[in-house]
């Protein structure tokens, strides 16, 4: 499947990544590489095949509804880049 | 100070035994490696962080609770955590810039675990940038060298631990394993990795690259150490609700038994062409000697081995893209100068903080996700992942263990393949076929190729970590691979005694 520019630009702005102007290039061309990599799954049938999200059939672990957890904002916003009032702060999202 | 001058050639069992017949403290152990440390890392790049004062102060608190006569297995014995496991209050990068400024407020269960049972932490070793990459060569903090062959790569992405387990600047260390990031590094530095079955060891406090194929498990330099660690980390853990609650065997007990009778599976499609004719050779000469010691070999097939590297290079990226959205410059890691508006902040913090490689994973794992492409690449994926977890459980309806090379290579020179994402994808060939089957897998050093190490891969049934590292312990109770030691490490060690 052909990726072209546009596409990058897209996955980039999808994924929150801004790319350099000078190496969009080669951004797309090792991405491209990587796609045609996963294009040999095609070569078989997995018409069939359920598919498998998970390695071991785990169910998933419920516990009792309790408060396990007690409030460390403090110290996890020790290590934030900027705080006041004990809120994150972000740039203006709305006037 | 004690008069040994050979601690750093001590296995992590003779360490224990040391310190039990006080023939040397922990305090000493411990100074000793910090010497080394700083002697050598210079060269090697192994640590992103040495914490002296801490690792010293817990030798002393260690050397004290030994006197009380109460003390767990590992105390005051010196250990050092792969960069990817949250330590509290000390900084935790992942290899990255993102993470460069980040203190997690709380210990990964593994850490905790360490700690628990007393070991003492060194430092915290250098890695591939969140763990994306088969040679350490994604680092922000710089690559790190092989010490057999400084000129080329210690594998990847646990290489810091790897090497530092190779140069003697710690007697064994934790790694962790998506597609073969404990078994290729333990290979190409001729150390010994396993990487257990997925949910054997807790994930909590392990920063996230693929969740459903990431695995912590020991690195050392025997399979006896291996077994040692082993039974502090794996268990299950309330926090990690893919951890498995099943029983844990103390792992050390199962070591000494025969290997008369093993039936080992060799499969055919290990032995392609990519294989390097000496690595073979040598692949072949560890089967026969464990032919020798009373194994059978059985060809078994492994069909779907070539869709492995395909199937994880859509699974993996996917996982990641999604992991990795929690970077955004807003709670913890880096935030961009002076954004403009959020949407540039969230642009450029993620620009500046994340390297080439795990931007480029990033976007394959957003194409494959994305709306009208998950049927083509995701759920196709998904099922061939299923077709290879066949392979294997058929294959072990007939054999014990399966074994064959973890690399097709040894060690290459840096910047071979750096520039070539392909050719490095396809370096994890036979190891990342495991991850998603979630079986463990492990490497034992079998020999040498131009005085460069190459590992036997050990692959085994799920939770058959017990027999895989028996047979790897027997292996290496007739074998001298795993006790060679490259030259300039050596010379080095010789230079501390004061003999030249």
């Amino acid at each position: 499947m052909a990726i072209n520019y546009t596409d990058i630009e897209k996955l980039a702005e999808l994924a929150r990544i801004q790319l350099n102007d000078a190496t969009i290039a080669e951004t797309t061309q090792s991405i491209a590489d990587v796609l045609s990599l996963v294009d040999r799954l095609n070569a078989i049938d997995t018409k069939n095949v359920d598919p498998m999200a998970h390695p071991t059939d785990a169910i998933q672990c419920l516990r009792s509804d309790n408060v396990t957890e007690v409030n460390q904002r403090e110290a996890f916003q020790v290590i934030a880049p900027c705080t006041k009032n004990g809120l994150y702060l972000v740039p203006k999202v709305i006037d | 100070m004690t008069n040994d001058h050979t601690i750093h050639i001590k296995t992590i069992a003779s360490i224990i035994s040391g310190l039990n017949s006080r023939e040397f403290s922990s305090v000493e152990v411990t100074q000793y490696y910090l010497n080394r440390i700083q002697q050598l890392d210079g060269i090697y790049n192994c640590y992103i962080t040495v914490n002296e004062e801490f690792a010293l102060a817990q030798a002393k608190a260690s050397d004290k609770q030994r006197a009380s006569g109460n003390f767990p297995l590992f105390c005051g014995v010196p250990i050092a955590h792969k960069d990817i496991f949250c330590t509290k209050g000390v900084r935790t990068s992942c290899g990255s810039k993102m993470l460069d400024n980040f203190i997690p407020p709380y210990d990964a269960t593994v850490v905790e675990k360490f700690y628990h049972s007393g070991a003492v932490v060194l430092g915290k070793t250098n890695m591939d940038e969140f763990a994306m990459g088969s040679s350490n060569e994604t680092s922000f903090y710089g690559s790190v060298k092989n010490p057999w062959d400084t000129n080329t790569v210690p594998g990847g992405s646990s290489g810091g631990s790897a090497a530092a387990i190779a140069s003697h600047l710690t007697p064994g260390a934790t790694g962790t394993d998506t597609g073969g990031s404990i078994r290729q590094p333990a290979a190409l530095c001729g150390i010994t990795g396993l990487k257990p079955t997925y949910g054997r060891v807790s994930r909590w406090g392990m920063i996230a690259f693929a969740s459903s194929l990431d695995q912590a498990g020991p690195m050392a330099r025997t399979a006896e150490d291996c077994a040692l660690m082993l039974n502090v980390m794996a268990g299950f853990d309330p926090k990690d609700s893919t951890s498995i609650n099943k029983s844990v065997p103390d792992y050390t007990l199962d070591l000494s038994h025969t290997v008369e009778g093993l039936k080992i599976g060799v499969p055919k499609e290990y032995f392609q062409k990519g294989l390097n004719p000496e690595t073979e050779k040598a692949i072949l000469e560890a089967l026969s000697q464990l032919e020798k010691q009373g194994a059978s070999l059985v060809s078994i097939d492994l069909p779907h081995t070539n869709l492995a590297v395909p199937a994880y290079y859509v699974i993996a990226p996917a996982e990641a893209s999604a992991n990795l959205s929690r970077f955004d410059g807003v709670r913890y890691g880096h935030r961009c100068e002076n954004p403009i508006d959020l949407r540039d902040m969230y642009m450029r913090s993620r620009a500046e903080g994340f390297g080439d490689e795990v931007k480029r994973r990033i976007l394959v794992g957003t194409y494959c996700l994305s709306a009208g492409y998950y049927d083509a690449y995701y759920r196709k994926a998904q099922q061939v992942r299923r077709l290879i977890k066949q392979d294997f459980v058929s294959a072990f309806e007939s054999v014990d263990v399966i074994m064959g090379p973890t690399s097709p290579t040894p060690a290459f020179e840096f910047g071979s393949k750096s520039n070539d994402p392909i050719a490095m994808y396809l370096e994890d060939i036979f190891t990342i076929a495991t991850n998603l089957a979630g079986l463990p897998g492990m490497s034992v050093p079998c020999g040498f190729v131009d005085k460069k190490p190459v590992g036997l891969q050990i692959i085994g049934n799920y939770f058959e970590e017990a027999r895989m590292l028996n047979v790897a312990h027997q292996f290496q109770c007739v074998t001298g691979w795993h006790q060679q030691i490259p030259e300039g490490v050596k010379l080095s060690s010789e230079n501390e005694e004061g003999v030249n």
